[in-house]
């Protein structure tokens, strides 16, 4: 049995999914936990194009128009993200997952 | 055709593994930075040449230095390169749910027939995206761009420092 090009894409997304994942999951580094999240959105952006290249019915573009608007939405968590990382090093002068527990009920 | 797949996959992989295992913060940014170039090779091989450069210009141009500014700007000296080592029981634990998922993901992949395309669907025209966005999506595209204005004087606020003029000393 032969894969096709949309098999092995998914299984490529689908392995850089599960490495951000457990970088999210292992690191207590802060930056390093939201850079693992901009991975596994990434691979849901090539999962896009692989359906819109690769898929039984190609639609004209309906798949570069999702991943476009979701790049632009990943940009501003990806801004709104760090900008929170500062402000908690400016208060905790740490940015240890551990260290941000003052929320901790 | 599939050779250039398979390394710009694998080279994807390696670096973004790397980068999530390593010590050096600076040297995982940059490693990072390595892997969604990898990425954006990967939408050039797919055909999609304008996401190819928007990924380039937006992560590769643009979050990798607040990335970068981010983890200069939040260590104490010059030689603290990095962090206390994470627990080891964090990352075994992290290492078999991420093994985990990624076998039913496999498993759900290759268990599934998925129709191909027969014929490479032709090319899209930058001009035919361009209509696209401000016709029927046009309505998304000024929402978009409403949020990332949010989004940017947001994170500008909350990155600030308190302004003296806050703590009321003068009368």
């Amino acid at each position: 049995m032969s894969f096709s090009d949309l098999h092995l894409c998914l299984l490529f997304s689908s392995a850089l999914f599960c490495v951000g994942l457990i970088g999210v999951l292992a690191r207590s580094n802060t930056i390093l936990v939201l850079l693992g999240v901009e991975l596994m959105l990434n691979a849901a952006n090539i999962n896009f194009i692989a359906f819109w290249r690769f898929g039984p019915t190609p639609e004209p573009a309906t798949g570069v128009m999702f991943v476009l608007f979701a790049i632009a939405v990943a940009a501003a968590e990806a801004a709104v993200g760090l900008a929170l990382v500062i402000a908690i090093y400016r208060h905790k002068k740490n940015i240890r997952l551990q260290e941000a527990n003052t929320l901790k009920g | 055709m599939n050779v250039a797949f398979f390394i710009i996959a694998l080279g994807t992989l390696a670096t973004a593994a790397v980068a999530m295992s390593l010590r050096n913060l600076i040297h995982s940014a940059l490693l990072l930075i390595g892997s969604w170039a990898g990425i954006a090779a990967f939408y050039l091989w797919a055909g999609a040449e304008f996401v190819a450069f928007g990924q380039v210009l937006v992560y590769v141009g643009a979050v990798s230095m607040v990335v970068l500014f981010a983890v200069l700007l939040t260590r104490h000296s010059r030689d603290d390169s990095g962090f206390e080592p994470d627990s080891i029981g964090r990352a075994v634990s992290a290492l078999i749910v991420g093994g985990t998922v990624l076998g039913v993901l496999v498993g759900a992949v290759l268990s599934t027939p998925l129709k191909s395309a027969t014929e490479v669907p032709a090319a899209v025209q930058v001009r035919s995206l361009g209509l696209q966005l401000m016709g029927p999506h046009a309505a998304a595209l000024l929402v978009v761009g409403v949020v990332l204005t949010v989004a940017l004087i947001g994170a500008v606020v909350i990155a600030s420092p308190d302004r003296p003029a806050d703590r009321k000393e003068e009368p």
